[in-house]
């Protein structure tokens, strides 16, 4: 662009300068240079022409506003400057304003258009956000939907007035409900007689705001009547304000784990041969009566022992043995069931009745007199005609002067007396007789010193490997050799030496006694060697010094504290808040296993197992063997079994089994996912010395 | 700042929103009478800040073009905002035609609006996250795609990281992008301090806390440097926005500590 010199009218030769100068103060400073230099050229060589050209084309004029816009020079200071600039230009009197006109309505137009692109492209995206912001929700809401229709586990939301308002598939299969049988519904009308205690409280709490989320078990009843039981969570939710709006709840069917435990808890409490309550619920029954006694009760108790049954059994075989004590226990409780007597089978030939109300020695000595007659009558057993006659130990006392211990052992001695006098007989507690008991009691009396004098001795079972029959660990069994009995097995003294507290030395010692044992072991055969078990006594896991003991023990027989494993009952933690616990805990964290022994006698809760720190569960002998039956497949204990290895595999729990007789059992406990077996089948217990050559040569003797 | 992404926070227009009031600073109208209100109220408190945001976008075009210069063709811009004239893909395509950048921002408009610009661009996208969560962010295909080929990437901070609260861990953030990067990566970082205008800086801070969801905190030179941490700083240093490598001398003016904002490149060696 050359301007022209010989124009008489126009910009001011140092217009172009001035013109760049203003551009390059203000929003240029954005621009790279070289576009800002190109910008000004244009512009100014625009500007010239205009206000130079005779024909007064303010066209150009224009169209330099339009390109300042363009680049950003958006300012309004922008136009202010440059309309002052070309106001001051020589190009006469009508020029000048027409030209800073023209360029001021390209520059506001070009604006005008540029502004309203812009809003239009903001709007735009304004409104796409919300659209995406939309179809996200829709598509969480719908992801959302779809995890709660189709969750494995039933969810049901109720407003806090306990009106049902949202359900999922699930819960509608769990409860086999309609969809109209649940909308509306009230959880309060989803009662069970069986619902714990305080469900309800917990519930109320919760609906007010007083806590958060509970737990528990809970029974309900399906549409065609059916009871499933479920594990049930609930939980608050509150509004913005933090006021409470619905609850939740989550509700898994455990029907199966239930009806498990029901069993469980069946066999638990029930003799398999009779059917009748077993020892164990015996005295669950008797101490029941112990715990808040109107204070005169009395109870009476009839220790029934059958006379000569030894020599039934001897002579006729174990099948017409215990067909006969079948037969004795359907007559016994025939007769005493309906006066309100409980009958159970304590073990062998032994049974008693329990009066749980007794008005005084005549009640309790008519029930014995009604048990001699009651059997007197001869049985038929195959085709056989058996007479079998009987003892009977009986005691009536104010529950208030004795405990469930004394009261048993009083019975069992009178019945001991009553056989001495003579069989056939009934004879009553005598307090002065019993104080000068001679019997097996006396065990009590010679514990104390056992210790001292070096009685006791340790044995050691196998357990074995059911996938191919290796020695994989050893139980430690104590032994005591009475200079009177003869060699005692830890049924015998056990349950004295923890009555009497003789069992914290007496565990102490037999810990240090196997523990130093295996050592030894390790020592000399490394790998090869077992791990060992040693049984810890209720009563030794509430001692505070438990955890100090196993640990000392293993330092200083320097034995690695993975290849101990200690062995509790069931009874020995009572629950999750239960000080043993801790103690528990403790010997676990010190690497030291655990395992549950005699799974399935007791309390059978399989909930706790959860909480409890251990590694290994043992599955009591009862559900492998039952000796009455033996040879005989008993398809309700295995399946039994089989679903406590499958739990207690979820658990992620070493299982072993234990009264394993022979290969039948082994070969389907192993088809059952077992892991471990012990029993006579494996081998009893037996001296250190011949696990040493086990070890050694890699089989048994 | 963390939502679930169902909730369209955001798309409201009756909140001020920083990426839409720094457009109108620069003489943009991709904006709403809420953010106009809440920048004409910043400009009635702290005139110049339509001059310091000009420097600082001009800072960001020397600062691309510099790494362009370097051999760079990788962005992930993070806190992109508003595109406006200048946007980092033009900037550096000037250099390298077939330069990748990936946007990020977590103002729903801002990407939609990015998203709608760049619909026809291949080489760039946007990504909506937030920054804090910086797993989050460095785990999405779009960046994870940019990082892959284990090729320098230029990371700009620009105007963005006042935005993040000393309780979101800033310092720790951009570490967490620095050890995402290969070597040879570069960080581009502007950030507002309160050093030379201690009073307009604190009542600009007291607005944007009272009227945005995006509070600003101002730094202290120290704070800022510390950013730095694990990365060489190109000459010549960390300076005022104007003073950062000027084309032209006479731009960086008399008191380019009016420009308020500091402004730094670092090298990850
Ligand atoms: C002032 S703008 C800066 C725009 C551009 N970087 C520039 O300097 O020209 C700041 C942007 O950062 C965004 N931002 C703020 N905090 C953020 C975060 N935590 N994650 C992602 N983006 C964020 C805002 O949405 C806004 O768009």
């Amino acid at each position: 662009m050359r301007e022209s010199p010989s124009a008489v009218a126009g910009p001011a030769p140092d217009f172009t300068d001035a013109w760049s100068h203003l551009l390059r103060s203000g929003p240029g400073l954005a621009l790279p240079p070289q576009t800002l230099r190109r910008v000004a050229a244009t512009t100014a060589d625009l500007l010239r022409r205009a206000l130079g050209d005779r024909t007064c084309d303010t066209a150009l004029a224009e169209q330099a506003g339009t390109l300042l816009v363009e680049a950003h020079f958006t300012d309004p200071e922008i136009l202010a400057a440059a309309v002052a600039l070309l106001q001051i230009q020589p190009a006469g009197p009508e020029r000048v304003p027409a030209v800073a006109g023209a360029f001021a309505s390209g520059w506001a137009a070009a604006l005008r258009e540029r502004t309203l692109r812009e809003q239009e492209a903001i709007q735009r995206a304004a409104f796409r956000a919300r659209e995406d912001a939309e179809r996200a929700r829709n598509a969480s809401e719908a992801r959302f939907r779809a995890l709660f229709e189709h969750a494995a586990i039933g969810i049901g939301i109720a407003d806090v007035d306990g009106t049902i308002v949202q359900f999922n598939q699930a819960l509608r299969e769990l409860l086999g409900a309609r969809p109209e049988d649940l909308w509306g519904r009230r959880v309060t009308e989803l009662v069970h007689p069986e619902d714990a205690p305080g469900v309800w409280e917990a519930y109320e709490d919760l609906v007010r705001g007083r806590r958060e989320r509970f737990q528990c078990d809970k029974p309900y009843y399906r549409r065609d009547g059916e009871v499933v039981w479920t594990h049930l969570t609930v939980s608050l939710i509150r509004d913005e304000h933090g006021e409470p709006r619905y609850q939740v709840a989550m509700v898994e069917d455990i029907t199966d784990r239930y009806r498990l435990q029901e069993r469980l808890r069946h066999q638990a409490t029930h003799d398999p041969l009779t059917g009748l309550p077993n020892r164990t619920a015996f005295f669950e029954r008797l101490e029941g009566l112990f715990e808040q006694p109107p204070p005169d009760a009395r109870f009476g108790l009839c220790y029934v022992d059958l006379d000569g049954f030894k020599v039934v059994n001897d002579s006729l075989g174990h099948e017409t043995g215990d067909q006969l004590l079948t037969a004795v226990a359907e007559r016994l409780d025939a007769a005493l069931a309906p006066l309100g007597h409980l009958v159970a089978r304590l073990g062998g030939d032994e049974f008693v009745v329990l009066l749980e109300e007794c008005r005084g020695d005549q009640e309790a000595v008519a029930v014995a007199k009604l048990v001699l007659t009651t059997l007197a009558r001869p049985f038929l057993v195959g085709d056989q005609q058996l007479t079998i006659g009987a003892s009977v130990g009986v005691l009536a006392q104010r529950i208030a002067a004795t405990t469930p211990g004394a009261a048993v052992r009083a019975a069992d001695l009178t019945l001991y007396r009553s056989k001495e006098a003579g069989r056939g007989r009934w004879t009553l507690f005598d307090p002065t007789h019993n104080a000068r008991a001679v019997s097996r009691y006396a065990i009590s009396v010679r514990l104390p010193v056992a210790l001292d004098r070096g009685e006791f001795f340790v044995d050691y079972q196998p357990l074995c490997s059911l996938a191919d029959g290796s020695l994989v660990a050893v139980e430690a069994l104590v032994r005591w050799r009475h200079p009177e009995f003869g060699v005692l097995g830890p049924d015998e003294f056990v349950g004295t030496a923890e009555e009497t507290g003789l069992i914290m030395p007496l565990g102490r010692w037999i810990l240090e006694r196997a523990v130093g044992q295996a050592a030894a072991w390790v020592r000399r055969y490394g790998e090869a060697a077992p791990q060992i078990n040693v049984n810890l006594a209720v009563r030794q896991i509430r001692n505070p010094g438990l955890v100090h003991d196993v640990t000392s023990i293993l330092d200083s027989t320097g034995l690695e504290p993975g290849r101990l494993e200690l062995e509790i009952t069931e009874s020995a933690v009572i629950g999750p808040e239960d000080e043993s616990l801790r103690a528990l805990q403790a010997i676990a964290d010190a690497g030291v296993s655990l395992a549950v022994d005699d799974f399935g006698t007791g309390w059978s809760n399989l909930a706790y197992l959860r909480d409890l720190p251990v590694s290994g569960l043992k599955i009591a002998g009862a559900f492998v063997t039952d000796p009455h039956r033996a040879g005989t497949d008993d398809p309700v204990g295995w399946r039994i079994v089989g679903g406590l290895v499958s739990l207690a595999h979820a658990l992620g729990l070493t299982v072993t089994a234990e009264g394993v007789e022979n290969s039948q059992h082994a070969r389907r406990l192993r088809s059952l996912g077992c892991d471990w077996g012990q029993g006579w089948y494996f081998g009893r217990p037996m001296r250190p010395e011949r696990i040493a050559r086990w070890i050694e040569r890699g089989r048994p003797d | 700042m963390r939502r679930p992404e169902w909730v369209p926070a955001g798309t409201d227009v009756e909140t001020p929103n920083a990426a839409r009031v720094y457009d109108y600073y620069l003489g943009g109208s991709h904006n709403f009478e809420a953010d106009r209100d809440m920048a004409r109220q910043a400009m009635a408190l702290w005139p110049d800040l339509p001059v310091i945001m000009r420097a600082n976008r001009a800072f960001l075009r020397r600062a691309v073009q510099h790494l362009a210069a370097l051999g760079i063709t990788r962005f992930l811009d993070i806190g992109s905002g508003i595109p406006t004239f200048g946007a980092v893909h033009e900037v550096a395509r000037a250099v390298h035609p077939r330069a990748r950048v990936v946007y990020v921002d977590m103002d729903p408009i801002a990407v939609a609006h990015s998203r709608l610009m760049l619909q026809d661009d291949p080489l760039s996208a946007m990504v909506m996250a937030d920054m804090t969560d910086t797993g989050d962010l460095l785990s999405r295909p779009e960046v994870t795609d940019l990082l892959a080929p284990g090729e320098p990437v230029g990371v700009l901070l620009v105007a963005m990281l006042h935005f993040v609260t000393d309780a979101e861990d800033p310092r720790k953030i951009v570490g967490a992008l620095r050890d995402a990067v290969p070597p040879g990566s570069h960080l581009v970082l502007t950030h507002a301090s309160r050093e030379s205008r201690p009073r307009q800086a604190d009542s600009l801070a007291e607005l944007y806390a009272r009227r945005t969801t995006t509070p600003l905190v101002m730094r202290t030179r120290t704070d800022v440097a510390a950013f730095f941490d694990g990365w060489e700083l190109l000459p010549p240093g960390l300076v005022w926005l104007s003073e950062w490598r000027p084309e032209d001398p006479e731009s960086v003016g008399p008191h380019p500590e009016q420009m308020s904002g500091l402004a730094g490149v670092g090298r990850r060696p």
